[in-house]
């Protein structure tokens, strides 16, 4: 199987390039997820997102959600592709596309491998406002505190404590 | 040992990494510990600071070799 289907990158996606590396004439069902930026954030405009990643590990991380997608569903054919640097507004930051015999495993599989990049791909988007910028920490909201004030107005006090 | 610092945490560190001195034998849930004396700022007390060796998550008591390939892991949000 072919395991160059992982892709980190600055460019441009092309979603038509990534699903054509999980067509074959044995699955009836390719399911392609394009994650697109957004630009608002609580009622403000967000001009633009930033994107980093570890990119070695988000490289294995990738791979082993390919991998448990695999396990899981039976299945060979995901192509993964995440974007990072500056992405402008409207644009496609994450690409997943799965194919499959059947429409329901490509369905289930893809809303799955989403789910999974979400949570272990050590990536990180930070949204820049007009006047401020935050990074995205949707599991842990005590990150907002900070995020809110320009860099070098951070909150000085809350968390300051010895162990 | 060389810690590296990704995103919020490296904004938070005003550096991309730090170089520390630990004891042998020394354990994940130490260097962070020490990291967060040095950075008291870094995360809140209730956050747990997650930590990958190796390009893998680490465990609390994962015992830290020198050449490790240390990192500290803010919330995740990739998508």
């Amino acid at each position: 199987m072919a395991e160059s289907m992982i892709e980190l990158t600055h460019d441009t996606l092309d979603p038509e390039k990534i699903t054509a590396q999980v067509r074959r004439d044995s699955n009836g069902a390719v399911v392609t997820f394009l994650g697109n930026t957004r630009n608002n954030f609580e009622g403000k405009q967000v001009l633009r997102l930033e994107y980093e990643a570890y990119e070695e590990m988000a490289l294995k991380k990738l791979g082993e959600v390919r991998d448990e997608l695999r396990a899981q569903f039976g299945l060979e054919d995901i192509a993964i592709a995440h974007r990072i640097g500056t992405v402008p507004i409207g644009e496609t930051s994450l690409v997943v596309a799965v194919a499959s015999p059947h429409r329901k495993d490509a369905f289930e599989a893809c809303q799955a491998a989403v789910d999974r990049i979400k949570e272990i791909v050590p990536i990180w988007k930070k949204e820049v406002f007009e006047d401020s910028s935050r990074w995205v920490a949707c599991e842990d909201h005590e990150f907002d505190s900070h995020q809110h004030n320009p860099p070098g107005e951070a909150a000085e006090s809350a968390h300051t404590h010895q162990l | 040992m060389v810690v590296r610092f990704f995103a919020l945490y490296r904004e938070r560190a005003g550096a991309n990494t730090h170089q520390l001195e630990l004891p042998e034998g020394a354990t994940v849930a130490d260097l962070t510990s020490e990291m967060r004396r040095l950075f008291p700022r870094l995360a809140p007390p209730e956050v747990d600071i997650v930590v990958a060796v190796n390009t893998d998550y680490a465990e609390p008591d994962t015992v830290l070799k020198n050449g490790d390939d240390i990192c500290l892991i803010p919330p995740v949000s990739g998508g």
